[in-house]
């Protein structure tokens, strides 16, 4: 049997959605699947059956060779003999325990000297040196993350499963917790899966990722293939990026960086030092099409290219570009008649650089990749 | 004062808050957790002493383990002679008695632990009896502390369930209470005033330890 986990369940709720779900995660190499979708679609469901904190009504879950639920016959295997790590996305720490006995809870079968090397090594994993004697109550945060972190890791999981690991941060400890996570996931290369409904976050851990709205799949893909190709409008909305690609920042000055994509350079805000790989984010409805160049404007990124497509969305209008990369803009019906737009006619894209969002990339810099 | 029935009221409350508390956790725990349909109907039974009159309480303890009955006719069989009016019927009777005021306060803490906590543990690799002992007891201490420390205090003070299953006898089921009230019949004002007060300092006592304890979890019904 091919090494992987195997997810087709059906979960229904009185009085709330069912959720269907069917998906894969492969074992080897081990990788990170991202659940991604507003909230109410059924993401931490999916998460909790999983974890065996909730059972299916119909359909299996398989982990390799190892069934863990299989609703037909009705066998059911408990969370306790899963192996996983599992984060809620509360924490869940004990309050009567010290951060070492956290993370020492899970390990008791062990013996006492083994116990206490498992402790060291998650604290050092996870830098919580000092911290060993505090109770939760005093920790920040992102210390609290960590500790949660750390008390899933110390028991060696099969099967990582983090339930928006970053949302009960404030956003400056978020986007600095993400880039810590994403090579920490790489570093311990434990098959994991995370959920989000944050785009930076799905784009940032996720190696595959699976689009979820109201109890059913839209769309599964790398996250580049879903921010770029959403299968349709619903997925769009959804996910929200239409250009995402892979790029490396070149020059930085003064708050602003530059950004190679393809043949191409952009300009953009913030970002990480010259060298870094990073995603290019672009919103459709960020991005201003003009006939031709007029040279006084204030953006800061003008991309003469051609019209690919013109995919008419509701009272919007998609408009596909190739300016040495594909590039998709959100325009209104009238604009698109005024500029008369239709295939091959030329265009230039104008960016501001502060819509030009840079999201670093999986194995970048500082991790260590197995 | 009576120090006999000092010593016989402080070994019947000491025996049934111990027996409470082995007993009183898995009851709580399963009041607490069970989602069965008609758990309330158990909830109400272990509620009962708490509005039953103590004679009426005694009475069906008094007939259930009398020679008369199937359980009673068992017992006098295996050890001899027949439970009624010896120290351990007081003390099933106490148990009984008590129970509401130590699985009340057990089952309000257990269910005020969060459920995440406690599925974090599962998912740690606790087993239910493992997480029981090692997350759902230690942060339920003074929950428990509370009722066992009730089950004592409110075995001190028993009267109408001892009389009825005990009897009065000296040295064996004679308790403080039945001794006051022995002494206020025999005219012996002076040394039921002495006994009294002896109950009335060790009750105030053991309440204010709960109070000063927790002034929070000292509840009688489980509330969410």
């Amino acid at each position: 049997m091919a090494a992987e986990v195997s997810v087709d369940i059906v979960k229904a709720f009185p009085d709330r959605l069912t959720v269907q779900a069917s998906f894969r995660l492969p074992l080897e190499p081990p990788s990170v699947l991202v659940l991604f979708g507003p909230s109410g679609s059924g993401k931490t469901t999916i998460l909790r059956c999983l974890a065996g904190l909730e059972w299916p009504e119909r359909g299996a879950i398989r982990f390799g060779a190892e069934t863990w639920v299989d609703a037909a016959s009705g066998f059911r295997r408990p969370p306790q003999q899963r192996r996983i790590g599992y984060m809620s996305q509360d924490y869940a720490l004990f309050p009567t325990y010290s951060v070492a006995g956290n993370i020492a809870y899970g390990l008791g079968p062990l013996p006492e000297a083994e116990r206490q090397q498992r402790v060291r090594e998650a604290v050092g994993l996870l830098q919580l040196q000092g911290t060993e004697g505090l109770r939760p109550a005093q920790l920040s945060g992102g210390q609290q993350q960590r500790v949660a972190l750390a008390r899933a890791l110390a028991r060696r999981p099969r099967l990582l499963l983090l339930d928006e690991p970053l949302s009960a941060l404030d956003v400056p400890t978020r986007s600095r917790l993400c880039g810590e996570l994403r090579s920490l996931l790489k570093r311990l290369a434990i098959p994991s899966v995370v959920v989000t409904h944050d785009w930076e976050e799905a784009l940032a851990l996720g190696d595959r990722m699976v689009v979820l709205r109201e109890g059913r799949v839209l769309q599964e893909g790398t996250p580049q293939q879903v921010f770029n190709r959403p299968r349709d409008a619903d997925v769009a909305k959804i996910v929200g990026m239409e250009t995402v690609m892979p790029g490396r920042i070149v020059e930085a000055s003064e708050g602003l960086v530059t950004v190679e994509v393809g043949r191409r350079w952009l300009v953009a805000v913030g970002g990480d030092g010259i060298g870094s790989e990073v995603f290019v984010c672009i919103r459709a409805e960020d991005i201003l099409l003009d006939a031709a160049s007029t040279g006084t404007t204030s953006a800061r990124n003008q991309l003469p290219g051609t019209v690919r497509e013109v995919v008419p969305m509701g009272a919007l209008v998609r408009v596909e570009i190739d300016c040495g990369f594909p590039l998709s803009a959100m325009v209104t019906r009238s604009a698109v008649a005024e500029l008369h737009l239709s295939q091959g006619v030329p265009v230039v894209a104008a960016i501001k650089a502060g819509s030009v969002h840079l999201v670093p990339r999986q194995g970048d810099g500082g991790s260590v990749n197995a | 004062m009576n120090w006999m029935a000092i010593l016989v009221t402080l070994k019947l409350a000491t025996l049934t808050s111990l027996i409470l508390v082995l007993i009183g956790l898995p009851l709580a725990y399963w009041l607490a957790f069970s989602l069965w349909r008609w758990k309330f109907l158990i909830e109400s039974v272990v509620a009962l002493p708490l509005v039953l009159p103590p004679t009426v309480l005694g009475f069906y303890i008094l007939v259930a383990i009398g020679p008369h009955s199937p359980l009673g006719r068992f017992y006098a069989d295996l050890v001899g002679h027949p439970l009624p009016f010896t120290f351990e019927g007081l003390l099933l009777a106490s148990v009984l008695y008590s129970l509401p005021f130590a699985v009340q306060p057990f089952a309000t803490a257990f269910a005020l632990v969060d459920r995440r906590l406690i599925e974090a543990s599962w998912t740690l690799g606790l087993s239910r009896l493992g997480t029981f002992f090692k997350l759902i007891v230690p942060m339920s201490t003074a929950g428990v502390i509370t009722g066992a420390v009730l089950s004592f205090a409110h075995t001190l003070g028993e009267f109408g369930v001892v009389l009825m299953v005990g009897g009065n006898i000296e040295g064996v089921t004679r308790t403080v209470s039945i001794d006051i009230y022995d002494e206020v019949q025999a005219l012996n004002y002076a040394g039921a005033a002495k006994t009294a007060l002896f109950l009335l300092v060790v009750s105030y006592a053991v309440l204010l330890g709960v109070y000063a304890m927790n002034r929070k979890v000292w509840a009688l019904w489980p509330q969410k």
